[in-house]
C-alpha cells in the first residue's frame, strides 16, 4: 500500500477520494494515531464551521441585498420605452414630436424636475468640488448611491455623446435622497442626470391632479439658460439638466433610455 | 448560463454563508454580497459563458474581498438594521466552542481562510477552489493544509491568542 501524502489526508477528510482509496487509507489511519487524530480534527473543523455559519443559510436576506440580486428593474423601461425613444431619435432630426413631448408651459413642472434644475445650477460651477465621488471611483460609486438609494444606480455613458462621467453625489431631495450624476464635454460644459426616487409623493403632477406612479409622459422645461429634460419611471424620476441644444438634450435622453433598458433586460 | 431574473437569488443565501465567514460580521459581510451581486450584473452579457455560476460568483467576491474594495465608509449605512439578527443559541457549552473558532478563523491569514471556509462550506473539490481562486491545485492544498493545522492549533490554544481564552 502507498503511504499517506498530506494532500490524501485532506482528501480523505474531504471525500473527494475514489471509494478504494479511502478504504485503503482509512485501513492506515487505524495503525497511524497521529494521522488519525489530525483526520478526526479536521473533520470536527468542517463540522463547526457549518454549525456556525450555516443558520446565515436560513437568515431573511436583508433588503439591499436581495434588491442587488434582481435585475435593474428600477432601471427598466416599460413597453412605452421604445416608442418615446423613436420618437426621440425623429425629433433630434426634425424636432416635432408633438405627441410625446410636452412642453412645459401647458404643466407646471414636477417639483424633482424643479429640484434637478436648482441642483444643477448650484453644483455645475464648482471646480475644485463638483461631485463628491469622482468618475474614478466609479464602482464605489455605484455601489454607495445605490445603496442609499435603495436600488441599483449605474451611471449611464455617455462618451459617444461627447460627455465625460464626473462622478456623483447624493443630494437631499424633498423627502430623502436623491442621486446626481454629473458629466461635462470636451469645451468643460456639464450636465446632469438627476434621479429622485420620491415621485410618488403627492405634490406630484399638473394641476393638483395627481399621476399614478408609472406615469411617464416625457417632459421638457426651460430654467432660465438652462434645459431640463424628466420622465417618469415607476417611483423613480429622472431629470437631464444641461445649457445645451435641446436636440443635444434629446440624443443624451435617448441614449439614457436605451441604456437603462439594456440594464432592465441584459444581453 | 442564461440570464434570468431570479438566477442570483438563489445564491445569495451561500454568498451571506461565505461572506460572513469571510468578512466576521454581519454588515461588513452583506455589503460583500451586494458588491458581489452589483458586479455580477453588470458583467451578465458574460453569463452565457459562464458554466459553473457558483464559481464564478464566489470569484468575484474573492476579488472584491482581497481588493479591499468598500465603499465609503462615512456616508454609508444599513438600511435594514431593523432586520433582526438570528442568534446563535445552541447550548451553553457550544457557543463557547463556536465563539472560539470564530475568533480562531479571524485569525488565520486570508489565503489559507479563503480555502479552508471554500472547502468546509461550499464543499468545493480542491479543482474548483483552484479555479475559483485563480491558483494551482498544489498552492490549493498546500494553503488548505496550513489552514487546518493552524486552525487546529489555535483551537487546542496550542498557538494561543489571547482572544480564544476571553469567553467563559
Amino acid at each position: 500500500m502507498n503511504p499517506i501524502t498530506e494532500a490524501e489526508l485532506h482528501a480523505f477528510v474531504d471525500g473527494q477520494l475514489t471509494p478504494e482509496r479511502h478504504r485503503e487509507i482509512e485501513a492506515q489511519l487505524s495503525q497511524r494515531p497521529e494521522e488519525a487524530q489530525r483526520a478526526q480534527s479536521y473533520r470536527e473543523q468542517r463540522r463547526a464551521l457549518h454549525a456556525l455559519f450555516d443558520p446565515v443559510l436560513d437568515e431573511p436576506v436583508p433588503q439591499r441585498v436581495r434588491h442587488a440580486a434582481q435585475p435593474r428593474a428600477r432601471w427598466a423601461v416599460q413597453r412605452w420605452a421604445a416608442g418615446i425613444a423613436i420618437a426621440l431619435v425623429s425629433g433630434a432630426a426634425g424636432w416635432g414630436l408633438h405627441g410625446a413631448l410636452q412642453p412645459a408651459s401647458t404643466l407646471a413642472i414636477a417639483p424633482f424636475a424643479k429640484r434637478a434644475a436648482i441642483a444643477h445650477a448650484v453644483y455645475t460651477p464648482e471646480q475644485r468640488r463638483p461631485v463628491e465621488v469622482d468618475a474614478a471611483h466609479e464602482d464605489q460609486l455605484v455601489t454607495w448611491l445605490s445603496k442609499r438609494m435603495g436600488a441599483p444606480m449605474k451611471p449611464p455613458h455617455l462618451q459617444a455623446l461627447g460627455y465625460e462621467l464626473e462622478g456623483g453625489r447624493l443630494l437631499p431631495g424633498g423627502q430623502g435622497p436623491v442621486a446626481q450624476f454629473m458629466y461635462r464635454d470636451a469645451g468643460g460644459r456639464r450636465l446632469t442626470l438627476y434621479v429622485s426616487n420620491e415621485v410618488g409623493e403627492p405634490s406630484q403632477g399638473a394641476s393638483g391632479a395627481r399621476k399614478t406612479n408609472d406615469e411617464t409622459a416625457f417632459r421638457f422645461a426651460r430654467e432660465g439658460q438652462l434645459n431640463v429634460f424628466y420622465w417618469v419611471e415607476g417611483r423613480f424620476g429622472y431629470a437631464i439638466s444641461a445649457d445645451a441644444d435641446k436636440p443635444v438634450l434629446a440624443d443624451v435622453s435617448n441614449e439614457v433610455y436605451r441604456q437603462l433598458a439594456k440594464g432592465a433586460t441584459p444581453d | 448560463m442564461t440570464p434570468n431574473d431570479q438566477l442570483l437569488l438563489t445564491w445569495v443565501p451561500r454568498l451571506r454563508r461565505y461572506a460572513r465567514a469571510l468578512a466576521g460580521n454581519r454588515a461588513d459581510a452583506d455589503d460583500l454580497v451586494q458588491d458581489t451581486l452589483e458586479r455580477a450584473w453588470s458583467r451578465a452579457g458574460l453569463w452565457r459563458g459562464v458554466s459553473d455560476m457558483r464559481g464564478w460568483l464566489f470569484s468575484i467576491m474573492h476579488n472584491l474581498h482581497v481588493d479591499g474594495v468598500r465603499r465609503p465608509r462615512v456616508a454609508t449605512q444599513a438600511m435594514d438594521d431593523d432586520t433582526p439578527e438570528i442568534a446563535v443559541a445552541p447550548t451553553q457549552g457550544e457557543r463557547l466552542a463556536v465563539l472560539d473558532l470564530q475568533a480562531a478563523i479571524d485569525l488565520l491569514p486570508i489565503e489559507q481562510k479563503e480555502i479552508v471556509l471554500l472547502v468546509a462550506l461550499e464543499d468545493m473539490s480542491y479543482a474548483e477552489v483552484a479555479s475559483t481562486l485563480g491558483i494551482p491545485i498544489g498552492t490549493v492544498m498546500s494553503r488548505l493544509s496550513r489552514g487546518r493545522e493552524r486552525l487546529r492549533a489555535l483551537m487546542d490554544g496550542r498557538a494561543a491568542p489571547v482572544r480564544l481564552t476571553v469567553v467563559k
